[in-house]
């Protein structure tokens, strides 16, 4: 079992949990994921690895209350373990070579940008953070964040910070006023993702952004997470997360992302009834 | 005086239009009477021709007898001495292709139901259980990857040497393809944990949740964790896709992920479970294999109205089990032979909603003696449908190839082994199984583990 030795709510919707997990720990670096059950009924579910400590054999995942297994997730305590919990799986990420970048995160796709930020920051590399979310009340890992880069630029959708736009507008800003980034990493939302590819693309950047598409095993053997790169099929598990986010086909993603939503909703719906809503209230 | 029947007791079966709307087990297999009249039948011949058709060498005329007598602990304990997972073997061999296929009574008649009476003996086995020794140790350590059909096999005959024996599984439930690919139905999931039990019974430790090639490397195995030597059964884990248009939509599933969110996840009780599939009404398997066949039974149990198998030859082309191929039908699969789909068409949504087909001819025998289809010019045809399953096979698992510097491969991505030994490229480390052939059959598969471990005991005894 995989005992939780660390709880902690980063705000309403968004939790941190460190969880014990030495073969995982041994080995984790950047960019790889977990796939986790949280009970013997309970589905198989990839999260990026958010840290991890060798020597205390832990692994730290973040993760949104946004579907029945997450939710289910969050009703564990510390002390409490999770049934499975296997990896690290896929490929690390690669940042030799790069000198000047922007890390670009939105939501919680934050907490998967920061370890990318923090590996950069120490090998010497001039870091931008560009991070956004919805409003001031979402915002996670601030202190971090500021920790592992040269300037970091917040934006929320609403402006509740001052600086009202996407992670686009602040990109942009920066382009337009002639920092010249060798690359742009980007982890969030598949549409946000698009949307920072579209504007790297006008500028010839190379940009390297991180699927996170439905899978089961994670070692390639249900082709569940295939995605098109450059008119061939590829396998998120095997051949990523990381990929060259101007050859993948977002439409297709996107599509496939929403594969099954109407039995999340019929989950969701069986998730109030098992909790009968005191958890949630 | 043997029993002369030309024809052999068939097995007692579940009714195909009550077994297509659940997922027990479709055979019962024979009962005790049934047996002792089917072992009569064999002649228990000086020269065993079924024997040769065995892949694990299985004493066949041998434990035959002794149901003859009655004796079916003894039965069990001859099969066991060969074969570590009979009850499994008795399910899902191609036995029309392997010892009943040499049975002299075949010549005139059926062969004797061999894989039948190989499944009433394990199943007693299990019933009445008797009490395993562990062998004693003789200190030397052997790391299997995978917990499949080769694994399991090579880990036991490992252990009964008194080899030191961990298995790591990537998964969360040991059994490899006996767990997330072949259907409860064929081969219920409460046996393959019993078998897997008895080869625990003999001091084989086994490991899930642990990737190797990620957790640890298949070096580090020897150099760290202080293993003698290693086996490779890591499975044929690499769907092949037709490579058509529209095989990214919703409602398009690899075979694999289709049986492994059934089996593995227990989809079929969603949401009492938590992981859903999407079947819809109809559904379109492209495949002539057994993995084709367990596809589409089970996507009539999830409540498909018509279940198609389009496959690109004839029946007779079709690697599938006899049986298999039987049951489908009885159950009200469709087979659409000599087709082959050209494109999957989508919604406006990106969801399946039909599946476009062209006819096919059959020509001159290709590089696998089979003869080579062709399409026919302008017979292009759309069968309606809201899910389609690739079963056309699988590539061998890249991780390893991937992670073990030093370890050659075939271009089309299996190990490359020494063929009498199971050896690799790499001292003390072996493969076999769908690593090394790319997708075959279980039986194949521990054949290999079997070889493997023999030349494993070999290897450790001389160094």
């Amino acid at each position: 079992m995989y005992t939780i030795v660390k709880k902690r709510p980063l705000h309403d919707t968004v939790t941190l949990m460190e969880i014990e997990a030495p073969l995982v720990a041994r080995k984790a670096r950047p960019g790889q994921f977990i796939i986790l059950r949280v009970d013997e009924n309970g589905e198989r579910i990839p999260l990026t690895i958010a840290g991890y400590d060798r020597e205390k054999g832990t692994v730290t995942i973040i993760f949104q209350k946004v579907g029945f297994t997450t939710k289910k997730l969050d009703l564990l305590n510390e002390g409490d373990a999770l049934q499975d919990f296997v990896g690290p799986l896929g490929t690390a990420s690669e940042f030799e070579g790069m000198k000047r970048v922007a890390v670009i995160g939105g939501g919680l796709g934050v907490a998967i940008a920061y370890p990318q930020a923090k590996a950069l920051h120490e090998m010497g590399a001039e870091v931008d953070v560009i991070v956004g979310f919805r409003n001031t009340g979402l915002m996670i890992l601030m202190d971090e964040l500021k920790a592992a880069c040269t300037n970091l630029y917040v934006m929320t959708d609403d402006g509740s910070n001052g600086h009202k736009g996407f992670v686009t507008t602040a990109l942009e800003e920066q382009l337009k006023a002639g920092v010249k980034y060798d690359t742009v990493i980007a982890i969030g939302p598949l549409v946000m993702m698009r949307a920072v590819c579209n504007l790297t693309k006008e500028y010839g950047i190379k940009t390297i952004i991180s699927m996170n598409p439905i899978m089961i095993d994670g070692t390639g053997m249900c082709g569940g997470c295939r995605l098109t790169v450059n008119g061939e099929t590829k396998f998120a598990c095997v051949d990523g997360p990381d990929f060259d986010g101007h050859q993948v086909d977002f439409d297709e993603a996107i599509a496939r992302s929403r594969m099954y939503k109407k039995e999340e909703a019929e989950s969701n719906e069986h998730f109030c009834n098992l909790t009968g809503g005191i958890r949630n209230a | 005086m043997p029993n002369m029947s030309l024809k052999k007791n068939p097995s007692r079966e579940q009714d195909p239009n009550v077994r297509n709307k659940n997922f027990l087990e479709v055979s019962q297999g024979y009962d005790e009477a049934l047996a002792r009249d089917e072992a009569e039948r064999c002649l228990n011949c000086k020269n065993p021709k079924c024997m040769e058709g065995c892949p694990v060498n299985v004493h066949i005329p041998e434990f035959i007898s002794k149901i003859k007598e009655g004796n079916y602990q003894e039965a069990y304990s001859i099969i066991k001495g060969t074969s570590s997972l009979p009850a499994i073997c008795g399910r899902v061999c191609p036995q029309e292709k392997q010892c009943e296929s040499k049975c002299v009574r075949g010549i005139k008649g059926e062969p004797v139901g061999i894989g039948r009476l190989e499944r009433f003996v394990a199943d007693y086995a299990f019933d009445h259980p008797t009490e395993v020794e562990a062998p004693k140790s003789n200190g030397k350590r052997v790391a299997i990857v995978g917990s499949g059909p080769s694994g399991l096999t090579c880990a036991g005959d490992l252990a009964k040497k008194g080899y030191e024996v961990t298995i790591f599984e990537a998964l969360h439930t040991p059994g490899g393809v006996l767990v997330y690919g072949i259907p409860e139905f064929r081969l219920p999931k409460d046996l393959v944990r019993a078998e897997i039990k008895t080869i625990e019974k003999l001091g084989v430790k086994i490991v899930t949740n642990a990737v190797i090639g990620r957790s640890i490397t298949v070096h580090e195995l020897m150099e760290e964790e202080g293993f003698d030597a290693v086996f490779i059964g890591s499975g044929a884990g690499l769907p092949n896709f037709q490579n058509i248009p529209g095989e990214g939509l919703n409602g398009v599933y690899s075979a694999n992920e289709f049986l492994t969110r059934i089996n593995l996840m227990k989809a079929y009780k969603f949401p009492e479970t938590d992981t859903p599939i999407r079947v819809g009404n109809a559904v379109a398997v492209v495949g002539g294999g057994n993995v084709a066949m367990d596809a589409a039974r089970c996507a009539k149990r999830l409540g498909a109205e018509n279940v198609y198998i389009i496959y690109r030859r004839g029946e007779e082309e079709m690697p599938a089990r006899i049986e298999e191929v039987h049951h489908a039908k009885e159950e009200g699969i469709i087979f659409k032979m000599l087709t082959n789909p050209t494109k999957v068409i989508g919604d406006e949504n990106g969801y399946v909603k039909g599946i476009e087909c062209v006819e096919m001819e059959l020509g001159e025998p290709d590089a696998s003696g089979r003869r080579r289809p062709t399409p026919k010019a302008g017979s292009e045809f759309t069968i309606d449908v809201s899910t389609v399953v690739i079963a056309i096979g699988n590539k061998p698992n890249p991780l390893i190839k991937k992670t073990t510097e030093g370890l050659k491969t075939k271009p089309f991505g299996g190990i490359e082994i020494d063929e009498e030994t199971g050896a690799t490229s790499i001292p003390g480390v072996y493969a076999g199984g769908d690593a090394v052939t790319g997708a075959a059959t279980v039986i194949l598969a521990m054949g290999a583990g079997k070889k493997a471990a023999k030349s494993i005991d070999e290897y450790l005894q001389n160094k």
